[in-house]
Order: C-alpha cells, then structure tokens, then sequence
C-alpha cells in the first residue's frame, strides 16, 4: 500500500510461526496506540510523502483511477517553507497573508476563551491548537450561500468568513446578546447567514444531513453546495455510513471532511479506524474520490478543498477528504490528556504547526517577517481582548446579565402550544 | 360526497401539496416507482418526477437525516418509514435534530418535515409490523405526533402537517387502511365505502393539528381513544349498551386537553385506550392530566385499557389487542364503581 501509515500508533499483532493442525482458541483484538503516557513519542511509522509529490488529477477524474491519493498525504509547504507541486500555487500573498492572520485570530481568541473559561465566565470550552488550517483555508474555497455541517472544532469557518468576535464570545458566555438564547452549549454556534449550520453537540449526525441539504439544493437546480465535518473517531457511527451511501447514490453536490487529529477523547483513532488503512479509504468502496491532504498545510488543504468544491459545483458528485492533523490541546476543558498520551507528543506530530509554517513561507515569500508577526500577534491579540470586553459587558454565564429564563419557552414551535404556555406561566416567566 | 379508503385519503393529501407545493418532496423505502408497500405514494413518481419522489437505500437514519438537511434547506419532505417499527435507526435523527433545530438555533434553520409511518397491529405482523411507538415521540420535545382514524381525518391532518413549520410525526393506523375495525376480528370487513367517515372532499381542504373530536356524545362515562381503538371503543359501547362519549384524540401532542376535561366534567367517569403496551404509555400522560383537571369531578378511578406489557406477539394477536371484551369490562367496572 502506497505511503500508507497503516501501522501508525498500532501495534501490529504476531502471526503463529506455523499453523497446527488444530486451531489455537480464538482471542480477542484490541488495537492499542503505539505509546502510552511515560513512553517516547514515536511518530517515525507514520509515512509522510515529500511536499509537491502527489499528482492533482482533473476534477472529473473517476474515483478507480485516483485510488492511491487515499493512501497518500497532499502537501504543498515543503520544510524550507516552499510551495511545491502540482497542488500549489492557488493563493495571493493577499490572501496567504489574510489566512495567516485568520489562523492567528482563532488561536487568540481560543487562548482567551481557554482562561475565560477557568475564571468561570462560561462552563465549558473547546480549543483548535494545531488544527487551525483545516477551517480556515477550507471557508476560502467556499462562495456565499454554501452550507457547513461543522463539528465543535471548525471555529475557523466563521472567523475566516467574518462572523463577528463580539457574537461567538456573547454565545459562549450565554449572555444576554447571545444570539442563541443561552439554550446551546458553549462554541455549539449556528449563523445561517455565515453558511455555519447550528452544531448538535451529537456526534456525526450532521453528516447525512450535510447530505441532504446537497441534494435539495440539485432537486431545486441551485448552484449552492453543502459541506460536512466530522472527526476521526466518530466516522464509527452509521450516520458517517449513511451519509457516504446516500452521497455516492445521488451523487451529493457535497464535500464530505474527516479531521483526523489522532485522538477521540482519549481513544487514539486505530479503534475507529479498525484494519482499514486510512479513513480516506472508506470511501473507495462507495465510488467516491477520497483525498488525503496535510492538515496542517494552509494551502494544500486550501487546494484540496478547491478542486473538491469545484467537482461538487460541477455536478460530479461528492468527494472524501480526510485531512490529517493532530489535536494539541485537550479534547475540551473537561479533558486532561496526560492521562492518555505521552505529555511531548504534540512536539513530536511530524506535519508541524500550521501558523509557523504558513508564516514561514510568507517570509520565504518575502513578504513577512519575524518582526511583523510579533507585532500582528499584538494587534490580534488587542483585537481579540477588545472583542471580549464588548461581550462581556453584556454579561457571561453567571452574571445577572445571562439569557432570560423565559426565552427557555420560546421556539420549541413555531407557535408556543397550550401545554408549553401552561407551564411558563407556572414557572412565573 | 367521494368515498375513498384511508390508503387513497393520505396519497392524495400527498398529492394535493405536491400540486401546490414545489418544495413538497416524498421519499422511502419502495416509495417511488413501486408506489410503496402499502402503495400510499403509488403514481406521484410518475406525476411529479423522480427528483421530487424517490426510492432511497434502507437506511431509515439516511432518510430521516437527509430529510433534516433538505428540511433546513427550505424544503417540505414529507419521508415515509415502512413501518414504525423500522423507526429506531432514525430515532436519533428525529430526537436530536429535527425536533431541536428550531430551538437550537434560535430559528436560523427550521425543520418542516413530516415522517409518515405505518403503526399498530391486527394484521398478524409479529412484533416488527404491529407496534405503536406514540409514546417514545410525545415524549419528546419539539416534535407533533399526529395518529388519525378515517380517511377523512387521515387527509385533512396530512395535509395541515405538510403545511406545518414543525416536524410532525404522522402515524397510520395501518389495520384501518382500508377500512374501519370493529375489534372483531372473526367478523367480515367493512370497507371505507360503507363509512361516512370515508366520505373525503376532492382538493385541499386542512384539518388543524391538536383538535380532537367527539365521536360518540354519551353521559355515563368518557372514552379517550386514538387511531384503530376509537372504533373498537365504539363497538364496545354499543355491546354493552353503555351511554359512552367517545373522543378521537386525532393529535396527541398538541393534545386538545380543552375537549377532553369538558368532557370528564360532564360524565365523572374516564376510561383510556391505546394499543400500545400499558406502562409509561400515552394513557399515562392522560391520566395524569385528567386526575389534574378534574379530580373533583370524578366518581370512579380512571381506567387504562392497553396492549399487555409484552412484545407484540404472533399467534396470540388478538389476545394482546384490547379488544371490544376488555374494553366492554372497563366501561361496566367504571360505571359501576
């Protein structure tokens, strides 16, 4: 199998020397990660093809003919910071520049929220550290009107769409502006407007409907296209099966993303995976092209997502991406990983940071410096302070000023019904 | 007036707003060119196309999350699960997304969806054709459950859930497709044409969800039933004679709770009926709320007549289905008490 990490963080078992005549009772397989916590981060299995390497087939390219990129990893940085191959070249410095300082933005703002969160100003958070390039290039390849089905970890698509600060920070602090009335949780936003679809919090469920929301718009002729996110380990859940069914079946103006970051809470992705050899491989037997890109390369996975949106726009049906990255942060602020991993993992994931590499190549580029990143940093993070301010002068979480009991009634239904408006009145709001 | 079988009411409510209504979709299992099992979206495909009614994959998950998708888009599906039983997969789906979406979001995505489902027993379906699963969504928050008795209904209903901003659980009594049912099971069938309630207006005409109506005006004692047992309650009355009030519920959730304590005050005495099993079944929210509402008007305890507390057996059918004789028992230790 072609540069296939399929023994990545698996521990391959043993064959019997030689079969006897009976066979030896059976047992159990249970995959466990290469390294546990006290060990040495070992990513050297992981195989990881040069930058510029893997060819960029014709958007309608059959899915047989293009079986190796699910094997492979689509780069474009190479390590002097340079945009190689096939894949590059796609991106203004204009728009490098822009996405670098989205990248910065959502890891600021992730940064304050993280210590918002331990100051109890909301109950919960959920950080990108690592993934940042994943949602930020990917909105660039979007136009206005396409759909997002996204994951509590693709912030990036309302930054690099120009949501506003000042509203996530009031929806994470279930304040009074939150535009989601204090009913979701912390970072579950919803902007249809942004063409960000309101988070469940359930996993995987909005795969298939990422799907359906495709077909709908082919059933009505629009241009509009659909976009579905979901993680590593919860491609076990049917709705991910469901979803590639339907998707190949109706050939789905959809883009369908896996964010592989390695770890599901605390279960390393070898228990989701199983013996398939990447995720990206799930869907060859759906028909359907399956890419695998560097997660943690602004402008390949902005390539990728480019040639997928455009397959989709053009009525050839679907495609599968699995972007591989890898989560730095806890899952969440519930979650402490050195229970799990080793605490130095994160330093050894061989793809990277994304904010250093794409800075790196602006600077290769001749377009940035060391000295203009310290200062964007600043004015980010001003910006970002700024933005939490104005939020929380409309109060956080328990303050007086949190959303009001009696919008807790309110768009259950359309039209409130006899039952509800019973029970309102007897909750005296 | 037309009469037309429960089967011929529901396609042509499905009809009349696929006519009126271009973002009016229908999909399911066997549902497009074959028309479906119980042939309730026969010939749509051909009238309206087969981007606006489809067979899909048997993945009731994929039908029901592809319909919250197409729902948020803007769209009407209007998705059938072959039976009700079949529901569980896309449980989930109903729970979590469609019957939240609105409230999540603040309504920046709605879900206009209505899921049609065969339900109840009496036809020797065995314990994957006969449940009535009404309980597990009126429980849930943010979802209509609708369960008609007669064509007339039947089209009127499916017709206002289609038209409704809401997810609306649509459920089909399927031992009434073609006719009403006494609870006799030994006895000849009798078809819609025989029924006034088979008598359903050509066109678009709207029956609003959560109003129920009295079947039969009686004094001595109030029946509230729902799909199939609102007529085996009323053969149970008429054997024994006793001057029951019938009240066909029609929408369990938005529940015309008005009607029903109008009615409890009136006679003092309350027996419920489903088919569904007994414990935490519907007839437990309604006789929670009738005790609530009229206490100081009952003279008995309210009964519950309900299908027994086991799975939906196969050759012991019509000794699960609380048929005409239990129902009768209740009427007659109600009154009597």
């Amino acid at each position: 199998m072609p540069d296939s990490d399929l023994t990545q963080h698996t521990v391959i078992p043993q064959r019997e020397a030689a079969p006897s005549a009976e066979p030896a009772p059976l047992k159990l397989h249970v995959p466990e990660p290469a390294v546990r916590p006290g060990g040495t981060p070992d990513f050297s299995n992981i195989r990881i093809p040069r930058a510029g390497q893997v060819d960029r087939p014709s958007v309608d390219v059959d899915a047989e003919a293009i079986r190796d990129l699910a094997f492979s990893v689509i780069r474009v940085l190479n390590r002097d910071g340079e945009a190689v191959g096939p894949w590059a070249g796609q991106l203004t410095d204009g728009e490098l520049l822009e996405g670098l300082r989205h990248m910065m933005t959502l890891r600021a703002f992730d940064a304050r929220m993280m210590v918002a969160q331990r100051q109890g100003k909301t109950s919960f958070y959920m950080q990108h550290m690592g993934e940042e390039a994943v949602s930020c290039a990917f909105r660039k390849a979007l136009l206005p009107g396409d759909m997002n089905f996204p994951t509590y970890r693709q912030a990036g698509l309302l930054i690099a769409g120009g949501y506003s600060l000042v509203e996530m920070a009031c929806q994470i602090y279930s304040n009074t502006h939150d535009p989601l009335k204090g009913r979701q949780l912390p970072v579950m936003y919803s902007s249809r407007e942004h063409g960000f679809f309101s988070i469940s919090g359930n996993l995987a469920t909005q795969y298939i409907q990422a799907v359906g929301w495709a077909m709908a718009s082919a059933i009505k002729n629009d241009t509009k296209i659909a976009v579905g996110w979901i993680g590593d380990g919860a491609t076990a859940e049917s709705d991910f099966h469901a979803a590639l069914v339907f998707a190949s079946t109706y050939r789905a103006p959809v883009v369908l993303n896996i964010v592989n970051n390695q770890w599901a809470i605390s279960t390393f992705q070898g228990i989701a995976r199983g013996g398939s050899g990447t995720f990206a491989a799930r869907g060859l037997g759906f028909g359907i092209p399956a890419l695998r890109v560097d997660g943690n390369d602004y402008l390949a996975v902005h390539a990728v997502a480019k040639w997928a949106c455009e397959r989709a726009r053009r009525n050839l049906g679907p495609t599968l991406i699995e972007h591989v990255t890898y989560r730095v942060g806890a899952h969440s602020t519930s979650d402490d990983p050195a229970g799990y991993r080793p605490k130095t993992e994160s330093e050894a994931w061989p793809l990277g940071d994304p904010v250093i590499r794409l800075k790196n190549h602006l600077i290769v580029r001749g377009v940035w410096s060391e000295e203009r990143q310290k200062q964007a940093e600043a004015e980010i993070m001003d910006t970002v302070i700024a933005a939490q301010k104005e939020a929380e002068s409309h109060g956080t979480l328990h303050s007086p000023q949190h959303a009001s009991a009696r919008d807790m009634f309110e768009g259950v239904f359309a039209e409130m019904p006899p039952h509800l408006r019973r029970q309102r009145q007897e909750a005296g709001v | 007036m037309p009469r037309k079988t429960m089967i011929e009411a529901i396609r042509e409510a499905m009809d009349v707003m696929m006519s009126r209504d271009s973002d009016v979709v229908v999909f399911g299992e066997d549902v497009g060119y074959f028309g479906g099992v119980f042939r309730a979206t026969q010939g749509l495909q051909a009238k309206y196309g087969t981007s606006r009614c489809f067979d899909t994959p048997i993945s009731e998950l994929g039908i029901v999350g592809i319909a919250v998708g197409m729902a948020a888009y803007g769209l009407k599906p209007c998705v059938e699960i072959q039976f009700a039983d079949y529901m569980y997969p896309a449980y989930d789906q109903i729970v979590s997304e469609a019957a939240r979406l609105r409230y999540r979001s603040n309504g920046g995505f709605t879900c206009p969806l209505v899921v049609r489902m065969p339900t109840g027993g009496g036809i020797f379906g065995g314990q994957t054709h006969s449940q009535s699963p009404e309980a597990l969504f009126t429980h849930v928050c943010g979802i209509k459950t609708v369960v008609p008795s007669n064509p007339r209904d039947a089209k009127g209903l499916l017709i206002s859930a289609i038209e409704d901003p809401d997810p609306v659980i649509f459920l089909e009594p399927k031992r009434l497709y073609n006719g009403p049912f006494d609870g006799h099971h030994d006895r000849p069938v009798t078809p819609w044409s025989k029924h006034e309630l088979g008598e359903v207006d050509d066109g678009h005409f709207a029956i609003p969800l959560g109003s129920a109506a009295i079947r039969r005006q009686g004094s001595a004692v109030t029946i509230l039933a729902y799909g199939t047992m609102v007529h085996v309650a009323e053969t149970a009355a008429a054997e024994t004679g006793i001057d029951a009030e019938i009240i066909d519920l029609r929408t369990l959730l938005p529940l015309d709770l008005d009607t029903i304590e109008a009615s409890v005050k009136k006679t003092g005495r309350c027996v419920i009926v489903h088919e569904a099993t007994l414990t935490s079944g519907f007839g437990a929210e309604l006789c929670a709320l009738v005790q609530t509402r009229c206490f100081y008007h009952l003279e008995a305890p309210i009964v519950r007549v309900a299908g027994w507390d086991t799975p939906y057996p196969h050759a012991q059918e019509w000794d699960y289905f609380p048929g005409p004789a239990r129902i009768g028992r209740a009427l007659i230790e109600t009154v009597e008490a």
